[in-house]
């Protein structure tokens, strides 16, 4: 007999669609940059800076860093729950999931608009 | 006819040594553990590592070249081989994910082929984007 509390309201499925909506979008910035990388080269600073001095990419790699950090969310969750079996220490490694992923995205916000 | 099976004690849940040194896994089921260990390196450290060489390289023109100097260094290659692989992997098998949540490739043989291709193609992508940057 399977014994399951259900709590909340389709959170599960929330989740589950929102890590692959994510993905589709960083799998669509990844080419998007590629291209906007080869088509910048010779490699050099000026032509680095430039790419990044760019309205949309900035706006694109911000789309980018948020959906990052909400997939990874779910995806480490996962790991999380799969494999931490005490509940203080979860929780803390959660925790600190979130603040590493907070971290990212101040710190990507910090180098596109310096 | 039932006993020998049905009296077996059965995990409740898998324990990470046994996944990774008890069970013989499927291809699939290795591609699947494989995206387990991308994403989770791409989230640490490789996310932070990114960011760490984005910031320098866009600060300056000294850390520009400090970031080039950097990537000629062989344990650093080393290290965005492996990062190039999570990457490319990670995508990859994503991609034969989300594929096969629209119920496409599930049957077995097309299951299996997929995650040859993941490998193969995720391999070759690192093959291709360190040769690049070698």
């Amino acid at each position: 007999m399977v014994k399951r509390l259900v709590v909340g309201a389709h959170y599960g499925l929330r989740d589950w669609l929102a890590q692959r909506i994510t993905a589709v979008v960083m799998a669509v910035y990844t080419l998007i940059l590629m291209v906007a990388i080869f088509r910048a080269a010779p490699f050099t600073y000026e032509g680095w800076k430039a790419l990044f001095a760019q309205g949309w990419l900035r706006i694109a790699t911000l789309i980018f860093a948020v959906s990052l950090a909400w997939h990874a969310w779910v995806g480490v969750r996962d790991i999380l729950m799969d494999y931490i079996k005490h509940d203080g220490l979860r929780l803390a490694l959660q925790v600190l999931t979130v603040l590493l992923l907070a971290g990212y995205m101040g710190w990507a916000i910090e180098i596109l608009w310096r | 006819m039932s006993s020998a099976a049905a009296k077996k004690q059965r995990p409740k849940y898998l324990s990470l040594p046994a996944i990774l040194f008890q069970i013989r896994l499927p291809l699939p089921g290795r591609v699947s553990i494989l995206h387990r260990v991308s994403g989770a390196l791409l989230v640490m450290p490789f996310a932070a590592w990114a960011l760490y060489m984005l910031d320098l390289s866009l600060a300056s023109e000294a850390g520009f070249s400090a970031i080039k100097g950097y990537l000629d260094l062989p344990l650093v290659k080393s290290g965005m081989l492996l990062f190039i692989w999570a990457y490319s992997h990670h995508l990859c098998a994503g991609i034969r994910y989300l594929v096969l949540d629209l119920n496409r490739g599930i049957d077995l043989r097309p299951a299996r082929a997929s995650a040859w291709a993941v490998l193969v193609v995720s391999l070759a992508l690192t093959a291709y984007f360190g040769w690049k940057l070698w």
